[in-house]
């Protein structure tokens, strides 16, 4: 027993191989993504901006994944002095 | 038909310098024309471990402005007269490397040389993606040790994405030399072995080379290990190395700590 933990204790390879494992096949993941995060969230800027003024700090582009599905999540606030301007949820609904 | 090879590893330290000059004297030993190129701006070692420090007058920033002819910067290697170095500058920074500049340096190898080998400057900022902008084929430099593959991990995928050669949709040619590699720490599990590497970082392994002192004996000598003593584990790896970068199909050893002990003793037996 004694001998055995002490053999376990000396072979850290395995510990290094499945942390390296885990680590990469995150650090793949989010490599691909953060270009293109990155580039959804120049052009959504660039479109909205042609219409209405925008904060860039303030449009927020992420994704999440999880088992079945990803969801690309893209988050804008708008300033109050603008959104008043805009029509509302219903009267948009309405036109289509 | 020339090719241009970038020696990288994202992590320092690694052994890329070593393996620049190890691998440019190997292919000189077996007959090509070969100019090892210094990246790394600031901070140039090449002309160290050629032993070709106190040659330098002119460098890679001064061919690439325009200020020097290549063959004024080319220093040609005492001991093989078809190697030659170019180094880097080490009084500039390295913004003063634009793409065109080393676009056309590289270019002007290209006509001259059979292996032009681009030894990286670590991290993965101008410098270094420079170096392997142009690159034909990439030896991705690593260390059985978890910081060192996550960072070659990291250096293939740039090599994927931001290298000429991948932008227009060809496959980039990568290959993976493991370096300071003890057998027997992987037998009994200390070390990731080759194979875990191998499966963690999948791409063709190029060759292993045993962790030596002879490595350090050359460095201090400042003469590649090929050179220094041709028979010694790593200059026999860096020998078969060299081989298969040119299309050999050499079996791949893994030297065992007894073989190399042994042969330590014939080495100094003979020395």
């Amino acid at each position: 027993m004694n001998l055995l933990g002490f053999l376990d204790r000396r072979a850290t390879a395995p510990v290094a191989r499945e942390r390296l494992q885990i680590l990469l096949a995150h650090e793949r993941k989010s490599a691909c993504q953060s270009d293109l995060i990155a580039i959804l969230h120049k052009e959504v800027l660039n479109a909205l901006s042609k219409h209405i003024p925008i904060d860039p700090e303030k449009v927020d582009v992420s994704m999440h994944r999880r088992d079945m599905i990803s969801v690309l999540e893209i988050d804008i606030a708008i300033e109050p002095s603008v959104g008043e301007k805009l029509p509302e949820r219903s009267a948009l609904a309405g036109g289509f | 038909m020339s090719k241009i090879i970038v020696v990288t590893s994202g992590k320092g330290g690694v052994g890329k310098t070593t393996s620049t000059a190890a691998l440019g004297a190997a292919l000189a030993l077996q007959g090509h024309k070969v100019a090892v190129v210094d990246f790394d701006v600031g901070l140039r070692n090449l002309d160290l471990i050629m032993g070709a420090e106190r040659r330098v007058v002119f460098d890679l920033i001064n061919v690439a402005q325009g200020d020097a002819k290549l063959n004024q910067a080319l220093i040609r290697d005492k001991r093989l007269p078809n190697l030659f170095l170019l180094p880097a500058s080490q009084t500039r920074d390295k913004d003063a490397l634009t793409e065109e500049g080393v676009e056309s340096v590289i270019g002007e190898l290209r006509n001259r040389f059979d292996f032009v080998i681009c030894d990286s400057p670590a991290g993965i900022e101008r410098g270094a993606t420079l170096a392997m902008r142009f690159a034909d084929a990439a030896v991705v430099v690593a260390n059985p040790e978890v910081s060192s593959v996550r960072d070659s991990d990291r250096i293939i995928g740039l090599l994927d994405a931001k290298t000429r050669h991948a932008e227009k949709g060809g496959r980039m040619e990568k290959h993976l030399l493991l370096t300071r590699y003890d057998a027997g720490r992987a037998a009994r599990g200390e070390m990731l072995s080759v194979k875990d590497v191998l499966e963690i970082l999948s791409i063709p392994l190029l060759g292993i080379v045993p962790d030596n002192e002879e490595v350090l004996r050359a460095s201090n000598l400042g003469s590649p290990i090929v050179l220094h003593n041709a028979g010694c584990p790593p200059a026999r790896a860096y020998i078969d190395a060299a081989h298969r970068l040119c299309g050999a199909d050499l079996p791949i050893s893994v030297p065992s700590e007894q073989r190399s002990f042994f042969r330590k003793l014939l080495g100094r037996r003979a020395a």
